[in-house]
């Protein structure tokens, strides 16, 4: 069920058994048969970690949606409450309970896990409302970070960017803290440290407050980890809002990836059989887990997706080939191992199928005029073409009204590649969307500027060029099939956020003083003192593995240029990647924005 | 008189003077003393009784003196005569009085069993986690009962009582009779029964001098005796080996005036002792303890190792090594004939096991040291033999011998001995029970001899000394803060706000606040801060955390014990808690968010504020007058922008409404965009062009909007009209 987690240089196995330990831990300490009730917003993070079958093994014998009203008829001995912390979740709770048939019998216990903390102010809350004495059991199941594939790690936690930099919420930033913590316990205490950002700064802090607050307990784990690097999102907020251009990404800018799956249009997945043709087209969407597990998948995911084609294609060849093979199998021998073969032939040959229809589905939206006009306003901003002022190609779309995200990306682009745009420019983008999507927007843009995506050039400077030559960003001898730089990812911009990762391990940040400074927030080195028995000798050339930490999200391109630094062959570093949230511009941007619904007349 | 298992203190309360005898006798005219001894003699401390009445004394697992009153109120007091805490066994034994009571101890806690006034029996099973139960009523009883136990089966406490010939089982639900397998018919009225400390047996003595010992569940009958004396004995004690243990043999003790007499199911029958004194029984895991006044004696069966080495002319291999050694010391050469007779038979290892096992049992540090000194002699003749028993014996004996030293006095067996390290899940118990008769160094030097790691040993003494300490009212804070904080430093696993919270317990709160400061944990500090009135300090402790939950609990703790002015008034000196405040106003008070920005002269986040409940308006007054309100703090907040935005939405919805009257036709909540779309696309092309003016559309936008509403339409004639009007700016394509 979790080979992916083995594979890659961490084993992260181990924190998803003790995740699935912790679990059934829970389970056991209610006695008898069970009812889940789901904050439906956890129910895709815990899929990671644990199957339906593993809750069946432990009495769990049906599940529903926490919704208000009375709890749905079950005859089981408990109703156990799965929710996040939140007071808007308690008071639903509180109905809930309230509503239970008291005549009935028997009694049903109630019990509560928090997930992923226990918190004295919904506790307190639920007192107040006179229910808190209705729960047997009230637990924390501490599921901070949840392995998504063997060198990805997701706190899922949507909100954690605007909590960060809009509300000045660290709650999700304490819950970083306390899953590196976890991380350490299972993996070793990290003995370096550096990090960029305010965020990262209230992450280290907290980690080096938790360690002094259990002294006792010396970590005696070898540690596998070398380095930590926390990075803010707000350190690079531009990378998230380009268009990523390798093939996952560009599932996950289209259709968007979900705790690894992703719902596809049913159309291209019809099964092709002869005589039923149209007859019954498949009408729900096609759903697919991606991960390592899959091997073509993990060869071709972090692929520009230009290069993906030929790769597909040479995979069909081979498979054809081997499926070919059978002709020449003469002897009984021969026949058998093919047969053997057989179920990993058909596994591959579905896996090429599916993955040849998706880039299908993808290339008519890349090959369309409109992708392509946007990509070039992207790519234009970001090699600094004509960022002071207002860009036809933007207005042109607002007057045709394409979707606002689209819009509030762009002109969030062009303002960071511009260290803020002009006043009037921007005033004029903001005049333009106010009156074509609704005046209801205002707020959004509030919330925009408030987290620097949109700003007033104040300084009268532009820092970007500057930022852009030391770090190299802009690439314009970018090699798509066969990459030589991180900029691949996006066919000419090298992320800013693994740029910084890339000249940590080599030549070391001293180098780029002037351009840290530029960007926003302190940088520094922590050390944790390792126990002397604990200090590694490293091998003549072992590569050292870095967590990358990145507090408000991290794209799938960012990580596919994480990966490509872990294969090159002289880089000498190995990369595992942690995230508040796996993020794209889109649903980045959707999480700043305000929903504000009129209310009828 | 009341004596604790595993070698501990006595308790006792006597009329004064103190001493003379130890029946429990009150004369009414002098205050009876309450003393409590160690097991060596040593007064520990006395107190005059002022209470109440008492029924029975009693010990608990922890070492703290139970004092079970007629009234049914049981005090409870640790070694120093130190008031701990009372609780009450109920109302029915409150009012019916308690005739006897009897301690137990399970594997839940300790508990307390009443027979009341009314005959009926009420039970705690823990009295650490108190939950009473009456048990049901025996049916037919008129006079108390003639002996009754309490029994532990199957992890439930049920009651055994005789009346009379009857034996009686009384469990939660029920009462029911039963009889004893193979007990004699004409065995008579029972006088006194004994349960194991174990459980596991139970014996029963009748009228007729007559014995019986069998399985508690009275099953079956291991052995029965007649010891011909009438007279009801004094007390009888009935003894099984722990499983595992070496010994198969039970036996029972009974105690006559002047007489004692042991009895057995082995082959030799029954001992009979002369008591010279009133004595008082002891039941022990392994054996009898015997108090009188002037001795303490321990009785119990020798263990066959011993029984091996010092029997007369004994031949064990055991006892001719501890010969071979003791000539090898007279330098003769008979050492070696002894050795050589133990090689032969090849049984050196024995030899050496045997030995050191023996020196286990004994309580003379020289015997123990000529068994070792033979055991060691042994090991020399062989190979690899494992070192650890002998290790390990080594350290039990020393630190059994200094417990046992009459200053500390506590006369714990070899079997009583704590479980080897690892397999322990409890630290030892002997630290523990230092700790608690306050000898701090004695604890913690046997911790540090036994290797015990900081958490579980040091740490913990510490942690105990210091909650003494900080009752020590002759120190100033400081004095005390700084020496609990110099002998403790950062020692492992200690608690400092455990410490604090002894402190403010005994009302030092700025003791209780210093110590606080060395506590690293804040999920420690900040209940307890708060507890104390020092919500300020718990609300900078808290943010310092990092952990939200915690800032939120205090923040809405100080919301409840502020005035709204001076809450507001903290919260502006602590911006994180300031911004957790806001939020969580955004959910629950809308209201108290706008009163927040007020304080704070936010005039953007107030314009926001009102632009946010301006959409939940159902009244298009309601929706200008809030957007007229947000307007005047977007200009307050000189965001000329957003004031400006605001000025042309309400003109808009004025606008719409208007035209939703004029056209019949929905309007409102459309963007500008939309609107002038939808009157293009309804063929009001005046209109549009009205809004397009007044709004200041841009051309290029307005030429794309129109001619694609124009194009849904269909309209070709307008679009001529249209394109020839002016000069696109967007170009013919």
């Amino acid at each position: 069920m979790a080979a992916h987690l083995s594979s890659g240089r961490v084993n992260l196995t181990a924190l998803r058994e003790a995740g699935r330990r912790e679990l059934r831990e829970f389970l056991d300490k209610c006695a008898g048969s069970k009812a889940i009730v789901w904050d439906e917003y956890l129910t895709g993070p815990f899929g990671l970690i644990a199957q339906y079958s593993l809750l069946k093994e432990h009495e769990v014998e049906k599940m529903f949606t926490l919704k208000p009203g009375r709890l749905p008829q079950a005859d089981v001995k408990n109703i156990i409450f799965f929710v996040r912390p939140k007071l808007e979740l308690m008071d639903i709770i509180t109905d809930n309970v309230l509503r239970e048939d008291r005549g009935r019998s028997p009694q049903r216990d109630f019990h509560i896990l928090f997930v992923p903390r226990r918190s004295l102010l919904c506790e307190q809350w639920l007192k107040e409302q006179g229910v808190l004495g209705s729960f047997i059991h009230r637990e924390q199941y501490s599921l901070d970070l949840i392995p998504f594939d063997g060198d990805l790690l997701s706190m899922e936690s949507e909100s954690a960017f605007k909590e960060c930099y809009l509300e000045s919420d660290q709650t999700s930033l304490y819950h970083a803290a306390k899953g590196l913590m976890t991380l350490q316990a299972l993996y070793g205490t990290i003995p370096q440290i550096f990090g960029k950002g305010e965020c990262a700064r209230h992450v280290a802090n907290m980690m080096i407050r938790m360690k002094r607050e259990f002294p006792g307990s010396q970590n005696s784990i070898f540690p596998v980890f070398d380095t930590l690097l926390l990075l803010d999102r707000n350190v690079d907020l531009l990378t998230p809002l380009a268009t990523q251009l390798t093939y996952e990404g560009l599932i996950d800018e289209i259709y968007g990836i979900q705790n690894t799956y992703v719902k596809l249009p049913p159309e291209k997945f019809a099964p092709k059989k002869q005589g039923e043709g149209g007859k019954d087209l498949p009408t729900e969407p096609k759903k697919l887990q991606l991960n390592s597990a899959e091997e073509l998948y993990a060869e071709i995911r972090d692929k520009n997706f230009n290069a993906v084609g030929s790769v597909l294609s040479k995979k069909a060849k081979i498979i054809s080939a081997a499926f070919e093979e059978r002709h020449h199998a003469k002897t009984v021998g021969e026949i058998k191992q093919f047969v053997s073969q057989l179920p990993h032939m058909q596994a591959a040959r579905s896996s090429l199928a599916n993955h040849t229809s998706i880039a299908e589905l993808i290339k008519d939206i890349t090959t369309s005029e409109d992708f392509f006009d946007n990509l070039t306003v992207e790519q234009e901003f970001m090699s600094g073409i004509d960022t002071d002022k207002v860009n036809n190609y933007i207005e042109d779309c607002i007057a045709q009204k394409h979707p606002l995200i689209k819009i509030l990306r762009l002109v969030c682009l062009q303002s960071i590649c511009n260290s803020g745009l002009k006043q009037k420019v921007l005033d004029y983008y903001k005049r333009e969307i106010l009156q074509t999507y609704g005046y209801e927007h205002i707020l959004t843009l509030n919330n925009l500027e408030k987290a620097g995506l949109l700003k007033p050039q104040t300084s009268g400077r532009n820092n970007y060029p500057t930022i852009r030559k030391t770090l190299r960003l802009w690439m314009d001898d970018v090699n798509e099939q066969n990459p030589n730089d991180i900029s691949y990812v996006y066919s000419g911009y090298a992320p800013l956020s693994v740029r910084l990762a890339q000249l940590l391990a080599r030549p070391g940040w001293r180098s780029i003083e002037e351009v840290l400074k530029m960007l926003p927030g302190p940088h520094f080195e922590e050390r944790q003192q390792l126990p002397t028995g604990l200090q590694k000798k490293r091998q003549h050339g072992e590569n050292r593995v870095t967590l990358v930490f990145f507090l408000g999200g991290v794209t799938y391109a960012e990580i596919a240029a994480l990966r490509f630094l872990s294969q090159m062959e002289d880089g000498g570093t190995e990369y595992v990647i942690a995230t508040t949230k796996l993020i794209n511009g889109t649903s980045w941007i959707k999480s700043l924005m305000e929903k504000l619904e009129p209310a009828p007349f | 008189v009341a004596a604790a298992p595993y070698g501990g203190p006595i308790g006792r309360d006597g009329p004064c003077p103190p001493g003379n005898t130890s029946r429990k006798e009150k004369s009414p005219s002098a205050r009876p003393l309450l003393e409590i001894y160690s097991a060596s003699g040593l007064l520990l401390a006395s107190m005059p009784w002022k209470s109440g009445q008492l029924v029975q004394l009693g010990w608990t697992a922890s070492e703290d003196l139970l004092c079970i009153q007629e009234d049914g109120t049981v005090l409870i007091y640790n070694l120093f005569c130190e008031f701990k805490r009372h609780f009450s066994m109920g109302n029915e034994v409150l009012q019916n009085h308690v005739l006897e009571a009897k301690v137990f101890h399970t594997e839940y806690g300790t508990g307390v069993a009443i027979l009341t006034g009314a005959l009926r029996f009420s039970l705690a099973t823990n009295i650490d986690d108190l939950k009473l139960r009456r048990m049901p009523e025996v049916p037919g009883l008129q006079k108390p009962p003639s002996c009754w136990a309490v029994l532990s089966q199957d992890r439930v406490t049920i009651v055994l009582l005789a009346v009379g010939q009857d034996l009686y089982l009384l469990d939660n639900t029920s009462c029911s009779v039963v009889t004893p397998p193979g007990m004699s018919p004409s065995a008579g009225a029972y006088l006194q029964m004994a349960v194991s400390f174990n459980y596991r047996c139970l014996a029963l003595f009748t009228d007729t001098g007559y014995i019986w010992m069998g399985l508690a569940t009275l099953k079956e009958k291991l052995c029965e005796f007649n010891s011909s004396i009438r007279a009801p004995p004094k007390q009888m004690v009935c003894q099984s080996p722990p499983a595992g243990a070496w010994s198969r043999q039970r036996a029972v003790v009974v105690a006559w005036d002047r007489q004692l007499m042991v009895a057995g199911n082995s082959k030799d029958g029954e001992l009979r002792f002369v008591l010279d004194e009133d004595s008082y029984l002891v039941p022990e895991l392994d054996g009898v303890r015997i108090l009188s006044r002037s001795s303490h004696e321990f009785l119990h069966e020798i263990p066959e190792a011993s029984q091996e080495i010092f029997k007369i002319a004994s031949m064990a291999p055991g006892a001719l090594l501890l010969e071979a050694q003791k000539e090898y010391e007279k330098e003769s050469q008979k050492a070696d004939e002894y050795l050589r007779e133990i090689k032969d038979q090849k049984l050196l290892p024995e030899a050496v096991s045997q030995c050191i096992e023996a020196a286990g049992y004994e309580h003379e540090p020289d015997t123990q040291k000529s068994l070792l000194r033979a055991a060691s002699f042994g090991k020399c003749f062989l190979d690899k033999f494992p070192p650890e028993a002998f290790v390990r014996m080594c350290q039990d004996l020393r630190v059994l011998n200094a417990i046992r030293d009459y200053q500390i006095g506590i006369p714990l067996t070899f079997t009583h001995r704590p479980a080897p390290q690892g397999c322990a899940s409890e630290p030892p118990p002997c630290p523990p029970r230092l700790v608690l008769r306050r000898l701090y160094p004695l604890a913690i030097r046997i911790c540090e001899y036994l290797r015990l790691s900081e958490v579980q040993g040091v740490s913990r003494i510490l942690a105990h000394w210091a909650c003494y300490k900080v009752q020590q009212k002759d120190k100033t804070d400081e004095e005390v803060a700084h020496a609990i904080n110099q002998k403790l430093g950062d020692t492992p696993g200690i608690s400092y706000s455990e410490i604090a919270a002894r402190a403010y317990d005994c009302g030092r709160t700025e003791l209780a606040i210093k110590l606080l400061e060395y506590e690293p944990r804040s999920g420690e500090q900040v209940p307890l801060l708060l507890k104390m009135k020092r919500s300020k300090l718990a609300l900078s402790k808290a943010i310092e955390s990092g952990d939200t939950d915690l800032v939120y609990t205090v923040v809405l703790h100080l919301k409840y014990e502020l005035n709204r002015g001076s809450f507001f008034m903290t919260l502006q000196n602590q911006p994180v808690a300031l911004s957790l405040y806001r939020q969580f106003c955004k959910h629950q008070e809308r209201e108290t968010l706008k009163d927040l920005y007020n304080q704070d002269d936010n005039h953007q986040e107030l314009g926001n504020f009102h632009v946010h409940c301006s959409y939940s308006e159902k009244r298009i007054e309601g929706r200008v007058g809030a957007l007229q309100n947000a307007l005047d703090e977007y200009y307050k907040a000189k965001n000329e922008f957003a004031a400006k935005a605001t000025e042309d939405q309400i003109k808009l919805l004025r606008l719409q409404r208007h035209l939703q009257e004029d056209f019949d036709k929905p309007y409102l909540d459309l963007s500008l965009h939309d609107t002038v779309s939808n009157l293009i696309l309804d063929g009001h092309h005046k209109r549009a062009e009205q809004l397009y003016r007044e709004f200041k559309i841009p051309d290029k936008r307005y030429w794309w909007l129109k001619i694609n509403a124009l194009a849904t339409r269909g309209d070709w004639e307008e679009m001529e009209k249209f394109s020839k009007s002016r000069k696109s700016p967007i170009g013919y394509l």
